[in-house]
Order: structure tokens, then sequence, then C-alpha cells
């Protein structure tokens, strides 16, 4: 009778056959474990963040330190000049590595792994031995660039490039290994199409994704960097913050929150640009 | 009068591997030729040779008497199909289409015109503002097909464009393929590993393999007349037999221990081993007409493959070697039982005579005199 049951309805076999077995106690500690884990992960990060953003809210009245911090032009100017120069650094960064990883992709990858350790080595040499290295060899002729703004603000643009090889070489890298380049660049020449027709109308649109996640990552990196801008006496936002760190108490703290706020929209802009950019990419055909 | 003409053409690569050597080939305006051959075999590197992605090692490629060996790729006017499409995932499939005249810098008007004609040729009249990512394959490769011709190239060529489309979608779209291409009198060139589709498609196929060309002849030509072992066993089924010279000059063997007769010509001393090559629509069962040769043996296995039947009989005892034949399949067909004794036949102008040592003896032009 049960096997009949069973039969004829197969939901019954869930009343009718054995029980399931009770989760093993292992598994249920192993999530637990896991649970912990990701809470303390959290907590060490938002807790100083959390504690900054008490701490900004001390002074009287509980806004004072933000108003003051948004009514102050010096804010907006060193913003608006970080903002600038990390605009400069992305067109020079992309005109320069989207050839870059396309050719070598295309036609050298022998030299790729030579190429990847050349654009890491901004981990590897700290931001202070750039500088040093910057200061020296323009401080005196043939190119005494430090002793005008305009030849500072190169250095610190052609020093930003550097630094944001890592981040805006890997997503080219990654957009460039998504799409068939070569056979695109073929279909391209097949019909009539010239190297700049090439990267203008078929690489970079293509690219559109990964260039600006890497632009992104690297407006964030620009924005918040302080060791060469210091150096180099340039109104960065980063040197901005240092400078107001040492004369104020809570506002500080404010403009750091700022800082954070600005770097987490980045991250979510890179976010909502790279969702449903896949299918539209992954269309070159059946390989 | 030839149109696309590739003399002496050889590729080698950095490190000694020859992809393609001493390719020779005159195709006629308007004709459909087709590169037949297994993976490796030289097909496509040949075609990207003509497209000027690789450069021959020695040897010219000319278009309507012009050398074009020297040119880059997108000074050739040449239109090119790929098999993965390579459609430009950014753009329409207008745009895509219209990539080559913009390009050119044809007027709008000329280009927006051009494209509607292109999109009514391959019947997606509606997709012009759809992506590429919103057609099916065989849309796609219809939209690919359209680019390559927009420009009105002098030579098309195809590399393996159906091969990642199921099977029914290639066997309409090759129809249409050779619908538009005849329609448009464009020299083709067409690349493919599938004999079915080089056979109904081409005016002409040249079989490759390892990097040589085996032979060049009408789809007829090649399968009935193969020149060389190779062509004989790659193009269409082939049953491979043992047997043994008796006489040369008139051309009899032993096959099992039964005597058989070959027409076409052959070498080799009495007693020399050898395979006759014979195709299984060839064997009928039964005595067959007068002049036939004939087997007998035992039914081994018969096998239903809907418009066709496949019957293996081993030939003399247990030891004896397998032959298949193929019989349509109809209503009316008695299926031989198995373990039954069989009598096949087979004419004696078929089979080929295969060895290292024995040569095919007559011309292609000889035996298709003589039948």
């Amino acid at each position: 009778m049960t096997g009949e049951i069973d039969r004829l309805h197969p939901e019954a076999a869930v009343l009718s056959g054995p029980r399931p077995k009770p989760r093993a106690p292992r598994g249920r500690g192993r999530v637990a474990v896991s649970w912990i884990v990701l809470i303390a992960s959290v907590a060490y990060f938002l807790l100083p963040l959390l504690g900054t953003l008490i701490f900004s809210l001390r002074d009287r009245p509980w806004y004072q330190a933000y108003s003051d911090t948004l009514a102050d032009a010096q804010l907006y100017r060193a913003f608006g000049f970080s903002l600038v120069i990390a605009v400069i650094t992305v067109i020079l960064s992309v005109v320069l590595l989207v050839p870059t990883a396309y050719w070598v992709r295309l036609r050298l990858p022998r030299l790729r792994p030579f190429v990847e350790f050349v654009t890491l080595l901004p981990f590897v040499i700290p931001p202070i031995v750039l500088v040093y290295g910057l200061l020296t060899t323009f401080n005196a002729p043939p190119l005494p660039l430090t002793t005008s703004d305009l030849g500072a603000n190169v250095l610190l643009v052609c020093a930003y490039v550097v630094l944001s090889f890592p981040y805006m070489y890997r997503a080219i890298d990654t957009g460039l290994r998504v799409i068939d380049i070569r056979t695109l660049t073929e279909a391209s020449q097949s019909l009539g199409a010239g190297w700049l027709t090439i990267m203008w109308r078929v690489i970079l649109p293509n690219l559109r994704v990964a260039i600006l996640s890497g632009a992104f990552l690297t407006l964030a990196i620009v924005v918040g960097e302080f060791t060469i801008a210091n150096f180099l006496a340039r109104p960065m936002f980063a040197v901005y913050l240092q400078l107001i760190s040492g004369n104020l108490a809570y506002e500080p703290a404010a403009v750091a929150l700022f800082s954070f706020a600005i770097t987490w929209a980045s991250m979510g802009v890179i976010a909502l640009i790279g969702r449903g950019s896949g299918r539209r990419v992954e269309i070159t055909g059946a390989h | 009068m030839s149109y696309l003409v590739l003399t002496g053409i050889q590729k080698r690569f950095p490190g000694g591997t020859v992809a393609v050597q001493d390719f020779n080939l005159e195709a006629a305006r308007g004709e459909f030729v087709s590169f037949l051959g297994p993976s490796g075999c030289g097909k496509t590197t040949t075609l990207r040779m003509i497209a000027g992605f690789e450069t021959p090692t020695e040897g010219r490629i000319s278009i309507d008497g012009a050398d074009i060996t020297d040119r880059p790729p997108n000074q050739r006017n040449v239109g090119m199909v790929f098999q993965s499409y390579a459609l430009f995932p950014n753009m329409t499939v207008a745009d895509n289409i219209g990539f080559g005249l913009r390009v050119r810098r044809r007027p709008a008007e000329q280009i927006r015109k051009r494209t509607a004609e292109l999109l009514a040729l391959i019947n997606l009249p509606d997709k012009g503002d759809r992506y590429p990512y919103q057609l099916s394959g065989g849309q796609q490769q219809r939209v690919a097909l359209a680019r390559a011709l927009a420009f009105e190239p002098t030579v098309l060529l195809l590399d393996e464009p159906l091969s990642a489309l199921d099977a029914k979608i290639r066997v309409a779209l090759r129809h249409e393929i050779r619908s538009i291409q005849r329609q448009l009198g464009i020299t083709t060139v067409y690349v493919t590993h599938d004999q079915e589709e080089a056979l109904s498609l081409s005016d002409r196929v040249v079989v490759m393999s390892e990097g040589r060309m085996e032979q060049v002849g009408t789809p007829f030509e090649i399968y009935n007349f193969p020149t060389t072992p190779f062509v004989a066993s790659f193009v269409g089924q082939l049953n491979i037999v043992p047997a043994s010279i008796i006489d040369s000059g008139t051309g009899a063997l032993t096959v099992a221990g039964q005597a058989v007769r070959v027409q076409r010509a052959f070498t080799g001393s009495s007693g020399r081993k050898v395979n006759i090559a014979i195709r299984p629509e060839m064997v009928s069962l039964g005595p067959g007409p007068d002049g036939s040769n004939r087997l007998t043996g035992t039914v081994s296995e018969v096998s239903f493959l809907g418009s066709i039947v496949r019957i293996r009989v081993r030939v003399g005892g247990d030891s004896g070697p397998l032959v298949s034949l193929d019989e349509f399949n109809e209503p009316t067909l008695v299926l031989p039982e198995v373990g039954a004794t069989a009598q096949l036949s087979f004419p004696a102008q078929g089979p080929l005579v295969l060895d290292p040592n024995v040569e095919v003896g007559e011309s292609v032009e000889e035996l298709i005199a003589e039948t």
C-alpha cells in the first residue's frame, strides 16, 4: 500500500519514506564559524569608521564639523584639482595601456609576463621612492620641472599614471580576454579598416566597461594619494586633509568620511557598470 | 580565364613546420571552390594567405591579373566570413553590414540603401536595429555574410562558416549561401572539413592533406574517381578489403580465396598483398548483372540508418574481411538474417587498388571517357 502511494504521489514518498537525516552537528558548526569570521571582519573594518563618525558628531551643534567642512572653499579647490588630475591620469593611462595591452595580446603574447611584471612594479616600489627619484631627476637642468607649477603638475600626472598601471592594465587586459580580438581585428581588416579605425571603432567601444572599471579605481587612488602630492607640493585632496588635521579637531574626521564615501561611490559605480555587460560583450559567435 | 590564381604557394612557419607546400590553383570568375581536408591539412592557412593574414614563404597570389601577394589585408578588397562570425558586438546588425562601406567613406544614403538590399537578400529585413547577441547563430552567420558582401569584394572567402551551427540550420544555410553566391556571381573559396558541404556546394573541390593538394576536381570526379588513397578514404565511405594479386595485366585478384577483377589498371607482381577500396553503394546483394564480381559470405550485421540500411558481410570464412553495403530503405525491402549466407556483387570498374607500391594507372580524364 505504501509503495503504491509512493508511485502515484511522489510527494507522498516524503511522508511515507524514511525521514531525512538531521543536519550533522559538524556542518552547523562550520556555518557558525563562518558567520563569526564574517562579522568580526566587518566589525574590524567598520568600527574605526563608526568611531570616526561618532567623533565627528561631537562638535556643537552635532553637524558643525560637516557644515564647516562644506563651507570651506579650499575643500572644493583641492577636490576639484584632484579630480582634474585624476581625469588626465585616466586619459593618459588609457592612451598608453590600451594599445600596449592590445598589441601584446595580438602580436607579442610571449611578452605578456614581462609587461605584467612591469605593471605590478608600483606595488613593489613605495611612492616615497618614486617621488624621491622624480625630485632628484627633475630638480635641475635639462628638465627642471619641479621649479614651476605646470612642471610639477606634469610630474604628478606621470607619477599617477605609473601608480595606476596595476589597476588599469589588469582591467584592460581582462576586458581584452573576453573579446576575441584577433578575429575582430582580422574581420575589420578584411573590411578595409586600418589600425586607427580598428582601435577607435572596434576595440575601444568593446573595452568601455573595462576602461570605466579601471578609471574609477584610478580615480579613487589618485584622490586618496598623499606622499607624491605632498613632496611635489601639489594642492591635492589628501594634502588638504593632512593640513586641516593639524589645525582642527572634528573637521578632519568629517573630511575622512567624505573621502571614504567617494571611494565607495566609485566602487558602486564600477559594480553597476559591470552588471549586465557580459551578455553584450560575449557575442562573437561560437568558439 | 583565370580570376584567382595561386602559384607555387608554400608556407613555412618559424620552427620549420611546413603548413602548405606546392599549392597551385586557378579559379575562374564566379567559380565556387572548396578546400576540403582534415584538421591541420593547411586549408585554412591557404585561405588566410589569400586574405592576407598570412604571408606565403614562396609563391604568388593574384586576383584578376593583379598580384596581391604583398598587399596588406585591408587593401585586397576580399570579403571574409569567419567560423565564429566575428560580428562587432558594439554595433547593430545594420552598422555591422555597413562597416566596410563606412570605412570606404561611401555616402550615408548609399550605405543605407545597400544595407537594406543586403538585409533583404539574407531574409532579415526587420533586424537591422538588433544587436548580434539578440540573434540566433544562423542569423548571425547570415549577417556576417552580408557584411562581407556589402562592399562588393572581388573574392569571397569562407572559413568553415557553418561548423558552429546544428545540422538542420547548416543544411538550410549552405543552400542559401550557394544561392546568394550564384546570384552575385562572386568567386568564392570555401574551407570545410565536411565532405557533404564541399560536394554539394562546389564547382570544384581541392582535397588537401598534410599541406599538399591531393586532388582537384568536380565533386563527381573526387567522389567516383579518387586518384590517391587519401582521397579515396577521406571522401565518402570506403570498404578496404585485403586481396592478393593474381595477374595485374588482366586485373585479376583474389579476396578470401575468391576471384575478382578490377578494371582500373595497376601494377604489382603475382602474389603481392594489396587492398581493394570499394564504396558501399557500389556493392549489391545478389549475383548482379553478368560480368560483375561476386563474393560469398555470411551476414554479420544489419543496421537500419533511416533512409539507408547498412549490411555487413564477412567474406569467406570466420576470419575473412568485412564488406559493407548500403541498400536504400523501402517498405518492400527484404532484410537478410544475421548469420545467413549472402552473395555480394560489385562492378569491375568500381574498385580502386590501394598499395604504396601499386600506382593508379589511369588519369581521371581517361576514366571518365571509359565510363
